[in-house]
């Protein structure tokens, strides 16, 4: 049996671009490959990658393998863990990481049993363990109120990775490194499952994981009214409204604006929670944001423990003198 | 067409308990669990049963709950059965203990083999003690069906399951072959309570309860012996925890005056 060597990055395409999760997995993985002192490789699949393996190249890879089908146009569970199964057991590698978006999450766990190794996800720090040149991953458990490092001794060792807990490289469009393509046979009769749809959800205005400020309503708005006010302050901040899980599982706001542990990350510079208790689920959705501000009725609330500054106090009464106050701040 | 469910429910501590009487006792890398809080099934596994009973209200059938552990409590996992679910066996046994994502999914799926026939499986997309998010996709490896992850929406059509499948921007609506299994989200919406004629059924039904022996498995397979993960360490990161409470007459004026900190702060 060949010997496992390399860090591999699974990197994922997103409108004919390397999405960002995969230059921040590349800088992660470049600098676990030059502990190791071996080379980080990357392997993208897809039905046309056009530049994409030039540019991670340019942003960290030593060597980029490549998977082109009409069949991979879009991710499908038996499709794609088919494609990686052969790669890895093609190229061996010591370390695969994955982004921990929904392409990742569902691709990783099925990758994982089939090849018999063992799988953390959704890991905030990874690091090389000097004597046994183990992959030590740590990730967040028990509702983001803990957190567990693992180790395990079966090759490849794999892990999803959270976005925006890694930083990429600055991308250096001379950097030489080699492409090389994989075939793979495709039956399409093993392609169980079909996507008859993919239906677009994302509200108007700025993206969550793109604003720099963040208004965002829990359990205590109340209902799907309450957050017109909110849409009010983040206009006036130029930002975008979210919410805790209670307004999304009661449909007050689509599901898409979910911040959480479940939902999505956020790391704006400004994150206002509105009549939100701070559940650690929620917290570790947000608790990359610079500077968060909670406005709450309970002053027992968690999510005074986050928080920079706060007013205890009936958001309904709070949050149109603060609004006013902001646009009058922002204005003069 | 009837559909023959299995649903997969874990007993955890409550999510919900305050994040204040969250403690870990470092000696052993284990949570101790708060007093005076019971422990529930995990949310999304409820989730799971709720997709399950949305079905069998729609199109009839059956529903079966698989819960592992050790010493579980009964009033925690009868609660399916209170909801609408039909039968309940428990793998209950000290060797299913202290498992990782690994030997709990083979022990499930071992215990489905011995069900025999099933439509659909449903998971929880992560349980929320380890948030590990892997039971559902190995299950379905290692009994070789597919599998849809983190669903909103679970119907039966034509023989084949229709799955909104939640993504980043919106959702994916899947067409799966079944067999299948599907792993439930938050956003299929809560769970519906137990009635009282539910609590009184789910009474007089005994689990069945099946050791290794019984799904033919092998102590060192199951549990802690057949871990592929070790947990180097378990602990909880350090807060700086220094809120400065903005304080005034009226809420009004608080939220004036929180608006003018910020600036001084120059946040705004």
């Amino acid at each position: 049996m060949a010997e496992n060597k390399g860090v591999m990055v699974y990197g994922e395409i997103m409108e004919g671009k390397l999405s960002s999760i995969t230059t921040e997995l590349l800088g992660c993985g470049r600098r676990l490959a030059d502990e190791l002192k071996e080379e980080l490789l990357c392997v993208l699949v897809g039905d046309k990658l056009g530049e994409v393996p030039q540019k991670a190249i340019a942003y960290g890879a030593d060597k980029v393998y490549t998977t082109e089908a009409p069949l991979l146009k879009e991710y499908q569970t038996d499709s794609y863990v088919a494609v990686l199964e052969k790669v890895v057991k093609d190229i061996t590698p010591r370390i695969l990481l994955l982004g921990q978006t929904s392409m990742g999450r569902d691709l990783a766990p099925r990758l994982a049993f089939r090849l018999g190794v063992s799988l953390s996800m959704d890991c905030l720090e990874l690091s090389i363990d000097p004597g046994t040149k183990l992959l030590q991953q740590t990730r967040p458990v028990y509702g983001g109120n803990a957190r567990a490092t693992f180790t395990s001794e079966a090759l490849p060792q794999i892990a999803t990775v959270r976005q925006k807990a890694m930083s990429p490289l600055e991308p250096n469009e001379s950097r030489k490194g080699e492409v090389s393509a994989i075939k793979v046979e495709l039956d399409p009769a093993k392609i169980r499952t079909k996507v008859l749809d993919t239906v677009k959800e994302e509200v108007a205005g700025i993206k969550l994981e793109d604003a720099q400020a963040i208004v965002a309503g829990g359990r205590g708005i109340g209902g799907p009214e309450g957050f017109k006010q909110l849409e009010e302050l983040a206009k006036a901040l130029k930002g975008a409204v979210g919410a805790s899980r209670p307004p999304a599982d009661n449909k007050w706001v689509p599901d898409t604006l979910q911040i959480g542990l479940t939902g999505k990350i956020v790391t704006p510079e400004l994150y206002i929670a509105v009549g939100i208790s701070g559940a650690s689920q929620h917290i570790a959705g947000c608790s990359g944001a610079k500077n968060i501000i909670a406005i709450n009725k309970d002053p027992e609330a968690n999510i005074f423990k986050e928080a920079r500054f706060g007013v205890v106090g009936d958001w309904k009464q709070v949050l149109p003198a603060f609004t006013d106050k902001v646009r009058e701040l922002l204005a003069g | 067409m009837p559909v023959n469910m299995i649903v997969c429910c874990k007993q955890v501590l409550d999510p919900e308990a305050p994040p204040a009487s969250f403690k870990i006792d470092p000696s052993s890398n284990k949570v101790i669990p708060p007093p005076g809080v019971p422990p529930v099934i995990s949310p999304f596994d409820e989730q799971a049963v709720e997709a399950a009973l949305r079905i069998k209200d729609a199109m009839g059938g059956k529903i079966t709950v698989l819960s592992l552990g050790n010493n579980l409590l009964r009033d925690v996992v009868k609660k399916p059965l209170s909801m609408g679910a039909d039968e309940l066996i428990l793998l209950e046994d000290e060797a299913f203990e202290g498992g990782d994502s690994w030997s709990i999914a083979y022990a499930l799926a071992t215990a489905i083999k011995k069900i025999g026939e099933f439509d659909l499986i449903f998971c929880g997309r992560q349980a929320a003690d380890w948030d590990a998010g892997q039971v559902g996709s190995g299950i379905a490896e290692i009994l070789g069906i597919p599998s849809v992850t983190v669903a909103k929406k679970v119907e039966v059509v034509d023989g084949k399951a229709k799955v909104e499948r939640v993504i980043a921007d919106g959702y994916q609506v899947i067409e799966v072959t079944l067999p299948a299994l599907i792993t439930v989200s938050n956003e299929l919406g809560e769970a519906r309570y137990a009635t009282l004629k539910g609590i009184m059924a789910a009474a007089k039904k005994q689990p069945t309860i099946w050791k290794p022996a019984d799904i033919g498995v092998s102590p060192s397979e199951i549990g802690a012996a057949g871990r592929r993960t070790k947990l180097v360490k378990l602990f909880q990161p350090v807060k700086e925890g220094k809120c400065e409470v903005v304080e005034a007459d009226s809420p009004a004026e608080a939220g004036a005056k929180l608006a003018a900190r910020l600036r001084e702060a120059k946040i705004i």
